[in-house]
């Protein structure tokens, strides 16, 4: 189940919530495409051969690259990796960029997934998160893709913005759920450093909205899923007729995947690592030789931990019999001691482990407990 | 003799004695410039932080005036209330004192009872005038106050400034022309007061003491009256800057012994040294055994770091007489120490040497007083209560008593009123009141021990915004009507934080460390129900809503290992805290009965 991941470090403009690795100047673009091309190359031999069963553009916004950038980007993919078996290609896309000559050159590339970040279909959400498309493109933008025929659409949510009331986030589900497509995300708004947002909040120019009414907003999310046959697979992400996103279900899924880009993470079972989330020193190291990456060798701890804040907020949970095989007898006495202590909050069922569905949305904490002391 | 004088300086925290004494060490070349550290007299690193002397030192200087030598012993005195014993010890060492008041400050509640102390002893008292070169210096009024407080003559108070070094000369000669020379009987058989010991991880104790009468000799088997304790006096000598072996040390003079005394319990305080061969007939009198006033539990953050805080306890006793310990356990808080401190500033000098020179991090509960209670079938007994959880029954319990203690407080005029009301919501009974000048007052207040241990000195500061200063003297125990009131976390009693209040007062305080309590424990899963309980009845309550969001953001692009040090990083920063039934409890919830109005 190998996936490559591809960053593309640029956005028209800064959205106020998000701190990824992204830069608003186009400057270099050139450079950092050819850069990262070469970096695919670099890695030809990260899978060994092995089938790559999907692909993801996300970033930045994949969206602004030109046709000419995007094609060579899959030409190399192409010559240097195995992609027979290939599933699953997505596209992160902004409904701005997506007029109807966008997405036809888009359709003459491998891409069968689009991945839309509407986040709102409210003006004043989209004003205040410094979005760069109107409340109206949201909506047109998912039927033109749907009738220029992109089949798979994920759509991107967030909830727990402060300009919205649980009524106005009720009607951008009413608003959603009208349309035809099968995968959601669906996000809390996260106060990170370094962003507009943090900066609002912390001079008083803006406030965070109080938990109790997140927690409506996420629970109203539940209630219209179980009305509309969808399923919430993981704590984000939601679909209908078993279209589970493959690429990131393969992180949760603790598969191998390559990061190409600034800023990109690469799994390979054993060790993580991550290139420079820098744009310049990316390109330039990569065309001077120098090392443009950190890497992290996992412990079994590591892997541990891995383990419970990637899986167990899906809908898979743990299974028993990966522990016992994956982990030693100390992690495995220590798992199932935590476990005996917190047994309210989680459920064995088909021999899985599981965090009960209620406790979602408040399983930072869960998982906390459930680590090994540093 | 004649050529001795044996000083010691009065003076408030911050009014510069340090600074001041360092400029009598370089006058006399005692000490040169290159050696002179920023206030050499405080050596160990936390003193000099705090600005304070927390253990008193001695040093010698050689002065000459008018062509002839003088030997001057300089005595330090720790600054803080809670070591007012071991001041009255260096007092009665000397024959006289400089009285050093800040010019621009006036005289401070500490200076005014160590003032008393030295002249009980009959000192001569030197008044100067210091930190004359500040701006806002008002030196014809602060020389008012101490002529109104001494009676002495306006000419005869110094001016001088430590820091420019005005004045220092005219110090030396006052001290050797006004403070008589010490007398004795060079014949009688030896009889010194120890005034202070240090602690030598190699040589074990060094004594200080001043010879009243007799001499003392190397080698010669010495012993304390007190302790009844015979040592060989394997080395004498003089403080210097560096200490300097004598073979024999004489009448009215300032020394050290090292005898191989193993740790500082051995050497009191206040004990009389004589000879073993030929002992003094009685001891010099005012000697105490100093009994610790505040009691607080003290538990490893890390459970299995018990046996390590036992060691590193035993060691700071080495240096610390006045440090007592005894192991306690808690259901909360595991096994750790119930220690005896002299006061709250001792009680705050001790957990920061654990944590700074034996790396510990430990648990601090709600410091409580020395209690006595009387059993109905034994009305006559007192049984010492260092614990809250000591307490017996009510039932069985004929009555309680608690320890009160004079407080002496200086003020400006402007804050009185507020300081009353502070006092008598304490419990304190005004006794006095003296107008030191128009705008500076002196209150006297009877009041319990207990209620300064609970957040008195902030809130003192707070409104007298700083201009307050604070001395106190235990006054024996008074009949109180007390009760224990008990925390409960979700039904489960917290015994540390089980307090011994004053009935009256028990509603009050109850509410009051709810909320403290509801804004220090973090959500979690369910509702925490916060209780402040007096044997059955609850008397308030507060409740910690459930967690309703507790999820981090997505990890983007495969970023696996961020949101794994995040949490990784919260989890380590509760490492500290005590699980108590299913409720998890920060370290600084233990202690959140003394900062209820932070």
């Amino acid at each position: 189940m190998a996936g490559i991941y591809i960053h593309i470090p640029f956005c028209k403009q800064a959205c106020s919530y998000c701190n990824f690795h992204f830069s608003t100047t186009a400057k270099h673009r050139e450079e950092i495409v050819a850069a990262m091309l070469k970096e695919i190359e670099h890695r030809a031999d990260f899978f060994n051969g092995e089938a790559i069963k999907s692909i993801y553009l996300g970033g930045g916004t994949p969206s602004i690259l030109n046709q000419a950038e995007l094609s060579s980007i899959f030409k190399q993919l192409e010559s240097h990796f195995n992609l027979n078996d290939l599933k699953e290609v997505t596209l992160e896309a902004n409904p701005d960029d997506l007029s109807k000559e966008k997405l036809r050159e888009l359709k003459e590339l491998p891409i069968n997934r689009l991945s839309i970040g509407i986040q709102s279909f409210h003006q004043k959400d989209l004003d205040f998160m410094n979005r760069a498309h109107s409340a109206e493109e949201g909506i047109a933008t998912v039927k033109r893709a749907l009738d220029m025929g992109f089949e798979k659409l994920s759509l991107d949510l967030i909830f727990g913005i402060p300009t919205s009331t649980t009524a106005d986030w009720e009607a951008n589900l009413r608003q959603i759920f009208s349309l035809d497509f099968d995968h959601l995300s669906a996000y809390a708004l996260t106060l990170e450093e370094g962003t507009l947002f943090h900066h609002q909040v912390k001079s008083g120019k803006a406030k965070e909205i109080e938990d109790r009414e997140v927690a409506e907003q996420y629970n109203l999310l539940q209630d219209y899923i179980k009305n509309e046959s969808w399923e919430q697979y993981e704590l984000s992400n939601y679909c209908r007729n078993e279209q589970y996103a493959i690429h990131n279900t393969a992180y949760w899924m603790n598969e191998k995947y390559l990061g190409i880009g600034p800023a990109a993470h690469s799994y390979d079972g054993a060790k993580r690592r991550w290139n420079l989330a820098n744009n310049h020193l990316y390109y330039k190291h990569i065309h001077e030789g120098k090392q443009y990456y950190e890497t992290e060798q996992l412990s079994e701890i590591d892997r541990y931990h891995e383990l419970l804040i990637s899986r167990l907020r899906t809908k898979w949970g743990i299974p028993k019999t990966f522990l016992e095989e994956t982990f030693s007898s100390n992690i495995l006495e220590h798992f199932t001691n935590k476990l005996s202590k917190l047994s309210e909050y989680f459920e064995e069922k088909d021999d899985r482990y599981q965090i009960k569905r209620a406790f979602w949305f408040t399983s930072d904490n869960l998982l906390e407990q459930l680590m090994v002391d540093s | 003799m004649e050529e001795i004088r044996n000083f010691c300086i009065i003076a408030h925290i911050d009014h510069g004695k340090s600074t001041l004494a360092d400029r009598l060490l370089e006058k006399t070349q005692t000490i040169s410039l290159r050696e002179l550290q920023a206030q050499t007299l405080d050596d160990m690193d936390l003193e000099r932080e705090r600005g304070i002397t927390i253990k008193s030192h001695a040093i010698q200087m050689n002065y000459q005036l008018n062509g002839k030598d003088y030997v001057l012993n300089l005595i330090d005195t720790p600054g803080h209330v809670d070591f007012s014993y071991e001041v009255s010890r260096s007092i009665a060492a000397c024959e006289g004192a400089l009285l050093i008041v800040d010019a621009a400050q006036g005289i401070q509640a500490q200076t005014i009872s160590n003032l008393y102390l030295a002249l009980e002893h009959d000192l001569e008292i030197i008044p100067v005038l210091n930190k004359i070169d500040l701006p806002s210096a008002m030196p014809e009024e602060v020389k008012d106050q101490i002529v109104d407080l001494i009676g002495c003559d306006r000419d005869d108070i110094l001016e001088a400034s430590g820091k420019t070094g005005q004045g220092v000369e005219e110090i030396l000669e006052a001290i050797v022309d006004r403070v008589p020379h010490p007398e004795g009987d060079p014949d009688a058989p030896l009889q010194a007061l120890i005034f202070d010991s240090v602690f030598d991880s190699y040589r074990g104790i060094h004594a200080y003491f001043k010879i009243e009468n007799g001499q003392i000799r190397k080698g010669e088997k010495v012993k304390f009256v007190n302790t009844g304790k015979q040592y060989d006096a394997d080395e004498i000598g003089v403080l210097r800057l560096k200490k300097e072996p004598r073979n024999v040390i004489k009448t009215g003079d300032v020394g050290y012994i090292i005898s191989g005394i193993k740790t500082a319990k051995e050497v009191k305080v206040g004990d009389t040294l004589t000879s073993f061969e030929r002992p003094c007939a009685e001891a010099i009198q005012g000697f105490e055994n100093v009994k610790p006033m505040v009691f607080a539990g003290i538990y490893p953050v890390d459970t299995d770091e018990y046996e390590e805080l036992r060691e590193c306890m035993e060691k700071l006793q080495l240096n610390d007489a006045s440090l007592t310990f005894e192991p306690e356990s808690s259901a909360a808080l595991g096994f750790g120490f119930r220690c005896g401190f002299l006061g709250m500033l001792h009680m705050e000098i001790i957990q920061e040497r654990l944590e700074r020179e034996f790396n510990m991090t430990v648990i601090t509960t709600v410091p409580n007083v020395s209690y006595k209670a009387y059993l109905v079938k034994n009305p006559d007994e007192a049984i010492l209560i260092n614990n809250p959880s000591e307490l017996p029954e009510s039932t069985i319990l004929d009555r309680v008593e608690e320890p009160f203690i004079k407080a002496q407080i200086i003020t400006k005029s402007d804050y009185v009123g507020a300081v009353m009301n502070l006092c008598i919501e304490k419990r304190g009974e005004l006794e006095n009141q003296v107008y030191l000048t128009t705008d500076r007052v002196e209150l006297t207040f009877k009041i319990p021990l207990a209620e300064i241990v609970f957040d008195f000195y902030d809130r003192l500061k707070t409104i007298s915004r700083g201009y307050a200063s604070f001395d106190y003297h235990p006054i024996g125990y008074v009949e109180s009507k007390l009760v224990k009131m008990d925390i409960l976390l979700n039904g489960d009693q917290v015994d540390a934080l089980s307090a011994l209040i004053h009935k009256d007062k028990a509603f009050d305080l109850g509410k009051r460390i709810c909320i403290k309590l509801k804004e220090l424990l973090p959500r979690q899963q369910f509702d925490i129900a916060i209780q402040a309980a007096v044997g059955a009845k609850i008397i308030a309550r507060e409740t910690v809503k459930a967690l309703r969001k507790d999820v981090t953001a997505k990890c983007y692009g495969g970023d696996i290992s961020r949101k794994r040090k995040l949490l990784e990083k919260q989890k380590e920063g509760k490492k500290r805290m005590r699980q108590i039934g299913s409720v998890e409890v920060p370290q600084n919830a233990f202690l959140a009965v003394l900062k209820l109005d932070d």
